[in-house]
């Protein structure tokens, strides 16, 4: 009997997107649940009754919630093509890189995208840092995942559409082509790739979220 | 088999992320050599295996090394297969734990440390609510990983067990420094056995 999939997601949400990509990598079928997140529907709040977040991913009416949990979950069921390593150690690292892609390159990308004047200029200083180290681990590569797009690059893959709308709204260049060659090389690569860029939100209604979002965030600051 | 000198843990005895780590390599019975670092005062041997985030734990492994507690914990248990399993066999029950793990180390255990620190009578009150709600998620939580048996792994320590039993040394000297019984057993019963 086929497997039953659904995924509960918003039509923007990055988090989501990595879910959306990793199936279609993995020729699964499934169906799309659209959420409006500011009426989260009552399938939402069961399935994710802890954070009421998506993405949410049920396999056969089981629910399976954080994504890069969902990630993972999907590789060990569904085995190819496989999107973590199977070396532990380079699968170790792989954990190390995605983790690190939301506790810092994430939240530095934020920071300067919802600031302005001395405090984003103050705040450039650590995203630059993050990038480095991104930029190092290219070196000789394609992708972060090696030839093929793996967990790491859907991990990053928000850059991939993100970055240029973050920057034509606050009309400042974040991931340099001089500075950051491979990196830059990547999101080129990584949002062309025909299996990722199906999927992308409409551009300009992203572009609309994302300056109505730093308004507001520019707005709290006292 | 590992000797012991190609494995080493860089961390500090009190510190519950690197006893994380400790409590995996004893699991899978693997020697060790423990070099405790000095976290105001960072040695050059940290600073090359952690570069990114220059904290403990790091876990060496020959010429590799592997920093973040829960993914040293999952490296260990995909290396090494002397021992029991310490990841459960069924990729949903891995799912969950993976889950647990995370509001664990992102939304829960913070809470201690923030409570243990805060002089703020109202603060404590209110951090003190939040632990006890998120002490019934892990209860139930705990009730369906463990499927009636001692442990979140079942019948015996396993992923989750490591990750929040780590918390408990430094989650007893909260509870004596604010006076309140966190892992409360009218609260939590099977958590607190």
């Amino acid at each position: 009997m086929a497997d039953d999939l659904k995924l509960l997601r918003t039509w923007s949400s990055p988090y989501a997107l990595r879910v959306v990509h990793a199936l279609k990598i993995k020729g699964l079928e499934y169906e799309t649940v659209l959420e409006d997140i500011t009426r989260k529907s009552a399938s939402l709040l069961e399935y994710n009754p802890l954070h009421k977040k998506v993405p949410v991913l049920l396999h056969n009416g089981r629910p399976v919630c954080e994504s890069l949990v969902i990630l993972e979950y999907i590789d060990d069921v569904y085995k190819q093509p496989p999107l973590l390593p199977q070396d532990p150690h380079e699968k170790a690292m792989a954990r190390f890189w995605a983790q690190f892609g939301d506790d810092k390159v994430m939240p530095s990308t934020w920071r300067v995208f919802t600031s302005e004047g001395k405090d984003q200029e103050e705040a450039i200083g650590p995203l630059t840092e993050n990038l480095k180290f991104l930029e190092e681990q290219l070196k000789g590569k394609s992708f972060f995942g090696g030839e093929a797009i793996g967990y790491v690059d859907l991990a990053f893959g928000w850059m991939g559409n993100l970055i240029s709308i973050l920057e034509e709204i606050i009309d400042l260049k974040l991931v340099d082509a001089e500075k950051f060659p491979l990196l830059s090389a990547w999101i080129n690569k990584f949002s062309d790739d025909p299996v990722i860029k199906a999927f992308w939100p409409p551009r300009d209604k992203m572009v609309e979220k994302f300056k109505a979002m730093r308004e507001h965030f520019l707005k709290q600051v006292p | 088999m590992a000797a012991a000198s190609d494995v080493k843990v860089l961390g500090m005895w009190s510190c519950p992320y690197v006893n994380r780590a400790q409590l995996a390599l004893c699991i899978k019975s693997i020697e060790y050599e423990f070099i405790e670092e000095n976290t105001l005062k960072k040695s050059d041997m940290l600073l090359k295996h952690n570069p990114v985030h220059k904290k403990i734990p790091v876990l060496i492994h020959g010429d590799k090394s592997v920093c973040e507690s829960c993914i040293i914990v999952e490296y260990i248990a995909d290396a090494f297969d002397t021992g029991p399993r310490i990841l459960p066999s069924d990729a949903y029950d891995r799912a969950l734990a993976r889950f647990w793990a995370a509001y664990i180390d992102d939304k829960w255990y913070p809470l201690v440390k923030v409570l243990r620190q805060s002089g703020d009578k109202e603060e404590r009150k209110s951090l003190v609510q939040k632990l006890f709600e998120g002490l019934i998620l892990l209860e139930e939580a705990f009730i369906g990983c463990s499927k009636g048996m001692a442990y979140f792994g079942g019948d015996s320590i396993g992923y989750l067990d490591i990750i929040l039993g780590s918390c408990l040394a430094c989650l007893r000297v909260t509870e004596k420094v604010v006076g309140v019984e966190l892992m409360d057993p009218t609260k939590a019963p099977q958590l607190a056995k």
